[in-house]
Order: C-alpha cells, then structure tokens, then sequence
C-alpha cells in the first residue's frame, strides 16, 4: 500500500485546502476580530487545538499502515526544528506568529519549459488534497505518526515541464528577517535550501503538504506550503517553500554545507548507518517510554529502495 | 569575653547560616523545578530529552560555579566564600549523576549493549563519561576525614575537578548541532578560570597582582 492509510478516510470527509484558504479570506474581510482566533493560526491557540476545536472529525481511530497510532496534535504542533524561528524545540510554536502565510507567492524555475510565479492557490491547483498518514523520523533519532493534507510533489514537476538536462529540484525558505527572526543568527547559512534528485521528487510518496490533522499548517510546522519526503530525515522536509528550481548539478543543502561529514544530501533514514555522534538504529516515538528499532527507509523500503540500487548508502548518507 | 567580640562572633555566624541556606536553596532549586514541571505535565513532547539536556545544564553550571569559588575569594577577598566551594561541587556531582542516570536508564533504558557502544565509539559520549568518572573518587573523599588522611594529595587530587570540567564543557559543545553560542561561553569560562589559577600559582595570587598593578 502506497499511500498509507489514506484509502481509508472517504474524500467525502475530507475539507479541501483551497475550502480552507478561501473561508480564511472570507472570513478575514467579514469579521476582522473573529478571524484570528478562529481560522487563523496562532500558536497561544494550542489549547483549543488540543481540545480539537478545528479538528473537523475524529483522528483517534485513524492508523497508519504499520497500525501506528497517531502523534497528538499539541506534540506535533510544539516541538519542532525551525532554526528560522529558534533552535529549541518550543521556540518555533512560541516565535512563528510573525510569519505571514498568506498572501505568498512560489517561484517555479530553472531548466524547465514553463516557469512562473504563482500565488500559494494557483501553485497548488495541479493537486489534488488528499489525506497521507506518515511516519517523521527526525536525524536526532526521534519520531511522530503525522496525519498531512497535501498532495504529491509530481503533480506540480509536471506543470513546470522539466527539461532533459534537469536531474534536480531545489527548495528555498522564505529569506526574511521581519518574518524570520531566528534568521539574525547565523547558526545556519539563510535561506534554508534543500534538493532531492528528480526522481525522488517525482516518486508518489513525496508530498507538498498544505494541512496538517484537517487544519491549516500551523506557522511552526512551515506554513503555508511544505515538503514531506516521509523515508528521508526530517530536515529534507523543508519548509515554508517560496522556490522551487530544477537543475543539472547536485545542489547543496543547508546542513551537507554546514556540517558534511554529518549530514548528506540523500539523508534517508538508514539504521546501520550511525550519524558520528549517535546512533541510527533505534528511535523514540514521541509519547513512547522506550525506544524503537529504526526501519530501512522509514519502513518504506518496499516503495523506494528501488531508486538506490546499486548505491552505497554508506558513502551516500 | 567583651561584648564586641561577641557581637562579631554572631554576626559571623549568622552569615554562616546565611550561606548555608543560601547553598541548599540554589542546591535544591533545579530538582525542585523540574520534579514540578514533571507534575504539571510541562516538560513538553519528548521529556526524557528535556529532563537529560536541563540537568545537563545544570551540572555544568555548578561545576563552573564550583571552581569560580577560588577566584572569587581571590578577588573579593570574601574568605567565608570557600565554605560553599564544597557543597556546590557536590550537588554539581548529584546532578551529574542524575544526568548521568537519565541517560542509562530513562533514555536508553538501561540497554547495555547500546550504552557500551556509545562509551566506546561516540566521542562526545566518551569524554563525558570520562568526566563523571574523574569525579567519583573527588566526591567520595570530600568528606574531613578524607582531607585529612590525604594531606597535601587531596588537593593535587582534587585539581582533577579542572579536568573534569573542561572535558564536560567539550562534551557539550561536540553534542550541539549548530548553535554553539553556551558552549563557546562555558569554554571561555573555563580557560579564563584556569589562566587566572595558573598564574595565581606563579606569581601569587591575583589580588596581589592587582595591587602591584595600581602602584
Ligand atoms: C562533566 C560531565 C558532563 C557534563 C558537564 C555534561 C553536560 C551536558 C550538557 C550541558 C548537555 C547539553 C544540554 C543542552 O542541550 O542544553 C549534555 C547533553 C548530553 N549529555 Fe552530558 N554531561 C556530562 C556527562 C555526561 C555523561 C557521563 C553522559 C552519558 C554517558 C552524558 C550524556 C549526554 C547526552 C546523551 C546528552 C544529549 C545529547 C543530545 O541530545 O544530542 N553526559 N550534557
């Protein structure tokens, strides 16, 4: 099964992104005061969130394919990697209310025949939002079940029509300090960049996720358009997306720069290749007391361990 | 016995009181915190990370704060200072140990396997358990008894405390993934602290130097 459990939750069920952006708007011309608190992010709204005042049905049956229950949302939603907003893990949840999702704008570009910049509703129309249970498994061995809305990363590579010569796609964050604070300390080269080989990019598993437990993407989890690439390490998935480039030569990602012999470009989840400074093999789910052995691939080695036959994983961390 | 040297007798002692309420309370103030936050369920998603990296902190602190006694009473001229020296770097040593005892049994529940080959082969690891391991024989002869067989050795021994210190402010800074700005800070510390005990070994201690300075 490709998809996780998605076959399981109807469509019929499900609130579409765009339902999502365009109530927000509506809501935001309408009714000034109501439309923070109620559509609109902000982090001090955990605790409505916890008690699932957006939650727009019942995630407590939902699995993921391996029967995994789900991470609570007030965990995924406030412990994160987000060095643009801080680098303790409550920091983006506390920082992020100064980023601003929407309007945004993705600039599509490099060696493909049809560029552009869109708006964050345009660039997402190839897709189709769809609810994917994955696993998360961050590079500092720990890990979440997530429930994402998005839809594959495929369907917008093939709007942008890739020329012959690309083998890669580039990701950057959003690059401003107003927004970003965390951006005034160099802890890391801004904007955040990643990449993934064209082929990785377009394999079905890899997501742009929108939404998050049937809400809008909280700022702290990379409002309002992210990368998930469910058998790499968190750090592939970046966030807050404002381009996409497609290229011929490997780009560099933020981390492979700041600290290569730690952090490679494939970054895919491999339990028999230690990080230097910890171990692989095992990995606290977050909720968990004890902590678990590591899957080949995230467990979804039946998916992609195909895309790297014949390559040393060891080299190619 | 007149009455000033009284009055200076229970003022000393009052200050000794003083100080010693004042070590148990900075002593007791870090568990204190975090069994409350433990309560009141806010250590956040993943609490075995939070309580691990705090007391981390923590022992690191007391242990610098241990050996900035010296200086201290060097500068100030404060001599009662010293009697907090000991207390400090044993509740820095306790909370070592329950940084320590985080890892093995809460962390890595006590999976030997997985802990023996973190010793072994993660660096940072294994300068931090070096560290713990230099400070078990410096907490067990703390005690008068201790300083008094050993005589001058106790305090060649206890000289290890440097050591240990600074492999631990390495062990955090090897331990960070980008942000190294506290452990650049405790690294600071610790060379500043050792330059000032080495050349208040040469060339007396430094109120001196101080004062030479001036004249
Ligand atoms: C003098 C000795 C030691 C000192 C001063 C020390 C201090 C610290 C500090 C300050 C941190 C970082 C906390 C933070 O992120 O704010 C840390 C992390 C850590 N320490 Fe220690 N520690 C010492 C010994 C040990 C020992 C003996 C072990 C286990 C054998 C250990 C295992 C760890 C682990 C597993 C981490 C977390 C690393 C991570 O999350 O990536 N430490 N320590």
């Amino acid at each position: 099964m490709l998809i996780g459990k998605s076959k399981k939750i109807p469509s019929s069920e499900m609130t579409p992104e765009n339902v999502y952006i365009n109530r927000r708007e509506f809501i935001g011309k309408s009714a000034a005061i109501g439309a923070s608190t109620s559509l609109g992010w902000r982090s001090s709204d955990f605790g409505g969130l916890r008690e699932r005042r957006f939650l727009q049905k019942d995630w407590s049956k939902v699995r993921s394919e391996l029967d995994e229950e789900l991470t609570p949302f007030g965990d995924v939603t406030s412990y994160n990697n987000f060095y643009e907003f801080g680098t303790g893990k409550s920091d983006p949840a506390r920082n992020s209310h100064s980023l601003k999702p929407r309007p945004w704008t993705i600039e599509v570009g490099g060696l493909c025949d049809n560029p552009g910049t869109y708006d964050l509703a345009d660039f997402i129309k190839p897709g189709k939002i769809e609810d994917r249970v994955y696993r998360m498994r961050c590079v500092e061995a720990w890990s979440m079940v997530i429930p994402w809305q998005g839809f594959s990363l495929k369907n917008v590579i093939d709007r942008a029509k890739p020329s012959g010569s690309a083998r890669f796609v580039e990701f950057q964050t959003l690059n401003d300090v107003e927004q970003m604070p965390g951006q005034r300390y160099g802890v890391l080269r801004w904007p955040y960049i990643e990449g993934l080989r064209l082929d990785e990019a377009q394999h079905p598993l890899t997501m742009l996720v929108t939404g998050v437990y049937g809400t809008t993407l909280p700022n702290q989890n990379g409002a309002p358009i992210r990368l998930i690439v469910p058998w790499k390490y968190g750090f592939k998935g970046i966030k807050s997306i404002v381009s996409m480039r497609f290229l011929e030569q490997m780009p560099t990602n933020t981390w492979k720069r700041s600290a290569s012999q730690e952090y490679g470009f494939y970054a895919n989840v491999n339990p028999d290749v230690p990080h230097p400074r910890w171990s692989q093999a095992r990995e606290r789910r977050i909720g968990e007391f004890r902590r678990r052995p590591t899957l080949m691939f995230n467990g979804y080695a039946d998916e992609v361990a195909s895309l790297y036959s014949g390559m040393d994983l060891r080299i190619h961390y | 016995m007149t009455d000033s040297t009284f009055g200076l007798q229970s003022k000393k002692r009052l200050r000794l009181i003083f100080l010693r309420f004042f070590i148990w309370f900075a002593g007791m103030t870090p568990a204190v915190w975090l069994v409350w936050r433990l309560l009141t369920d806010q250590l956040g998603a993943n609490p075995i990370e939070e309580v691990l990296h705090r007391l981390g902190d923590v022992s690191l602190v007391f242990l610098l704060v241990t050996l900035s006694i010296t200086p201290l009473r060097g500068i100030t001229g404060w001599n009662e200072v010293i009697k907090i020296r000991r207390p400090l770097g044993l509740f820095g040593f306790f909370y070592l140990t329950m940084h320590f005892l985080t890892y093995a049994v809460l962390d890595q529940t006590l999976d030997f396997e997985f802990i023996i080959e973190d010793v072994l082969e993660r660096p940072y690891i294994t300068i931090g358990f070096t560290a713990w391991v230099l400070l078990i024989p410096l907490a067990v002869t703390s005690t008068k008894g201790w300083i008094r067989r050993l005589g001058k050795r106790w305090k060649n021994l206890h000289r290890l405390a440097y050591l240990a210190t600074t492999l631990g402010v390495a062990h955090f800074y090897w331990q960070v993934k980008a942000d190294t700005y506290w452990p650049t800070l405790a690294a600071l510390l610790i060379v500043g602290l050792m330059v000032y005990r080495i050349r208040g070994n040469r060339s007396g201690s430094w109120p001196q130097v101080l004062q030479s300075r001036k004249h």
